[in-house]
């Protein structure tokens, strides 16, 4: 029946409209809406009380205050550390459960992986503040050792600071890494070690090309989530982590510079996305496959 | 019957296995099994899924340590040898090609990782795909390949090594039965060119009998026989090689009386024939016959058949045509017997209808028996 078709084909038109209306909305409302009025204040300046003029001065305050980008580089380069080596701790961990765990042993090696997530990050980070403080359990343990005179402040290190960043990032690398290994065909690591290879030449020329969309997606996700990260950082690396979230926050909070905020957060999101479309192309790899396979 | 393997038939062993077992927890995957293959020969393990062929050809390899018994590769004893210090290269049941390098790649990993140069390498990758008709297809994608293309990758990718053994585990199993048929010819052509000892692994009996040229026929972790494909086809040595290796009809029963090499056996069904037997088989004991069907003969009077034979009369159940490999499935009247028979390839049997009276005779000498499982030892 030819009259109906159309009718058919609008009814499904709303059908999807109403279907997508909720996940529009929030983001809407809550994402693009707030981002725009987020631009407009980071593209003014105030000239006198209450007067503001269109300007590029935020920008550009970002590239003469060495403090700001020096705070950027430093955290950039952590961030970046932090991925490595959670890349380095997670691929071990991933290959056990993707390949050397059966059945329910695998299954609960991720949850494992998962308990720490059943607290708050807050909470998590208290806890390592309770263990390397001062006055913590893990200097008094140095002390009784033997191994240290007195008790050691083992916080407010970039060292710690790393340490609570790979902590709260592992399962984010476990997850995407154990997917890819998961598909690789072990006959593949048997062929290629009946061919002649080692355990280094397999992991170079087999496991590492076929986990690659993997770990690509798992070192997207780590590093946004480091170089985003607002509480471990602070609460960690104390009043001189001089991480660029606190940079952001320090201009809303504390000096109620709202466009200069606003700048240095669009700047974050800039120079993140910038840095991340560099690794992709540095390992040849690209964004939807990645995303695809991972 | 003595067939010779294509050359060199008195040089040393390429490959000698002795007494080797294997146990996986409470099963006995490999039981004490003892073999040598000649060089430049096929050799085929066959045997129905389980029965520890997989396991035998990865203790070969080298994935798996045997729990017991010696395995010498080109007269070297390889107890301690990892896989990728072996002699020996395998093609996987479904080839492992890698699929995040190009077809040339795949064939030039063994040699690089043995260090050669690369672009020595690779032109020796290239010279090792145009034996095996690739030439040019190196560049390509392995999934860009077809499924025999694919196959000669596999085999390329070890020959290029020029190993002292080839192991393959089943690599037709995956392919259409078309090219599997296409497969067999190419595999069997590839294997007297290269010179190479083959060790191929299967549950095809077909494939076993058409490519080898010795087979060792393995149930339960055991060689129940091994010989010459005509060995296993003709004389089989128990009642599971007869039943396996080839199509055959299996009628049990007890033995009524036994003359010198031959018995007479009354099935359950109350039909009597006479076979010969294969070992001693007391009369009164249990015992199975076997039949192959192109070793019946039909006539459609008694006075067709070939004389001296007892005549058996039969009723048509079906008409199974398959080209030149056609069978009437009939009903033995005396005992209800279902049996297969092959229609002679001169079409003089085409117009048989169900329940159509026939009669059948086969040489006793071709109808083995043998005592019924449990029925001795």
């Amino acid at each position: 029946m030819p009259e109906t078709a159309p009718a058919a084909g609008w009814y499904r038109r709303l059908l999807l409209a109403l279907l997508l209306a909720p996940a529009l909305l929030w983001l809407l409302g809550l994402i693009i809406l707030p981002h725009l009025d987020l631009a407009l204040l980071s593209f003014r300046e105030r000239v006198a009380p209450r007067t503001y003029v269109a300007s590029l001065a935020q920008y550009r305050s970002f590239f003469s205050e060495p403090l700001y980008w020096h705070v950027f580089v430093r955290t950039a380069l952590l961030a970046a550390l932090a991925t490595a080596l959670t890349l380095l701790l997670a691929f071990p961990i991933a290959w056990i459960i993707a390949k050397l765990a059966r059945g329910r042993m695998s299954a609960l090696l991720l949850l494992v992986c998962l308990i720490p997530f059943w607290v708050s990050e807050t909470v998590r980070t208290l806890g390592w503040m309770i263990l390397l403080r001062e006055s913590g359990v893990l200097p008094a343990l140095l002390v009784r050792l033997g191994l240290t005179a007195q008790p050691v402040e083992l916080l407010y290190h970039d060292a710690t600071i790393l340490v609570g960043l790979v902590y709260t990032s592992l399962l984010f690398m476990v997850v995407p890494l154990v997917g890819s290994l998961e598909s690789l065909d072990n006959s593949l690591i048997e062929a290629a070690y009946d061919l002649g290879a080692k355990g280094g030449a397999i992991l170079r020329t087999i496991v590492i090309p076929h986990a690659a969309p993997g770990i690509t997606a798992g070192c997207i996700v780590v590093f946004m989530l480091t170089l985003g990260n607002y509480l471990t950082p602070t609460l960690l690396g104390g009043k001189n982590s001089f991480w660029f979230t606190e940079q952001i926050y320090t201009q809303f909070i504390t000096r109620f510079n709202w466009e200069q905020g606003a700048a240095l957060g669009f700047l974050l999101l800039a120079l993140s996305t910038a840095m991340v479309r560099l690794g992709l192309a540095l390992s040849g790899q690209r964004f939807s496959d990645v995303m695809r396979r991972a | 019957m003595s067939t010779t393997p294509n050359r060199a038939p008195a040089a040393a062993p390429d490959l000698e296995v002795r007494a080797v077992a294997k146990r996986f927890a409470a099963h006995l995957a490999v039981d004490d099994v003892t073999f040598s293959v000649a060089r430049g020969s096929f050799f085929s393990i066959l045997g129905p899924s389980g029965c520890g062929k997989t396991t035998l050809l990865r203790m070969i390899a080298g994935f798996i340590q045997p729990d017991r018994g010696d395995i010498a590769i080109g007269g070297r004893s390889m107890a301690q040898v990892p896989p990728n210090r072996r002699p020996v290269n395998m093609v996987f049941q479904h080839l492992a090609l890698f699929p995040m390098m190009s077809v040339a790649e795949n064939v030039a990993f063994g040699l690089a990782r043995r260090g050669v140069g690369r672009a020595e390498r690779l032109r020796r990758a290239e010279a090792m795909l145009a034996r095996v008709g690739l030439t040019g297809a190196g560049g390509k994608r392995t999934e860009e390949l077809s499924g025999g293309q694919r196959q000669r990758v596999a085999i390329a990718r070890s020959m290029v090594l020029e190993p002292t053994l080839l192991l393959l585990d089943e690599p037709l199993g995956a392919l259409d039965l078309k090219l599997r048929e296409h497969m067999k010819i190419e595999l069997k052509q590839l294997q007297s060119a290269f010179g190479t000892t083959f060790v191929y692994i299967t549950h095809d009996q077909s494939e076993a009998l058409v490519l080898s040229d010795h087979v060792g026929v393995m149930n339960h972790g055991r060689f129940e026989q091994l010989g010459t494909p005509q060995e296993l086809y003709y004389s089989p040595a128990t009642a599971f090689v007869a039943g396996f290796v080839g199509a055959s009809n299996r009628l049990t029963g007890k033995v009524l009386a036994a003359a010198g090499e031959f018995i007479e056996l009354r099935t359950r069904g109350g039909w009597s024939l006479r076979a010969r037997r294969h070992g001693s088989i007391a009369v009164g004991a249990d015992a199975e016959a076997f039949i192959r069907p192109e070793a019946a003969t039909l006539g459609r009077t008694a006075a067709e058949l070939p004389p001296g034979h007892s005549v058996h009369t039969g009723e048509v159940v079906s008409l199974l045509f398959d080209g030149a490999n056609s069978a009437v499935l009939l009903r033995e009247l005396a005992g209800q017997t279902e049996l297969r028979i092959a229609l002679p390839q001169t079409g003089a049997f085409a117009d048989l209808t169900p329940g159509a009276r026939i009669f059948f005779s086969f040489d006793p000498e071709r109808a083995i028996c043998f005592a019924a499982a449990g029925a001795h030892a």
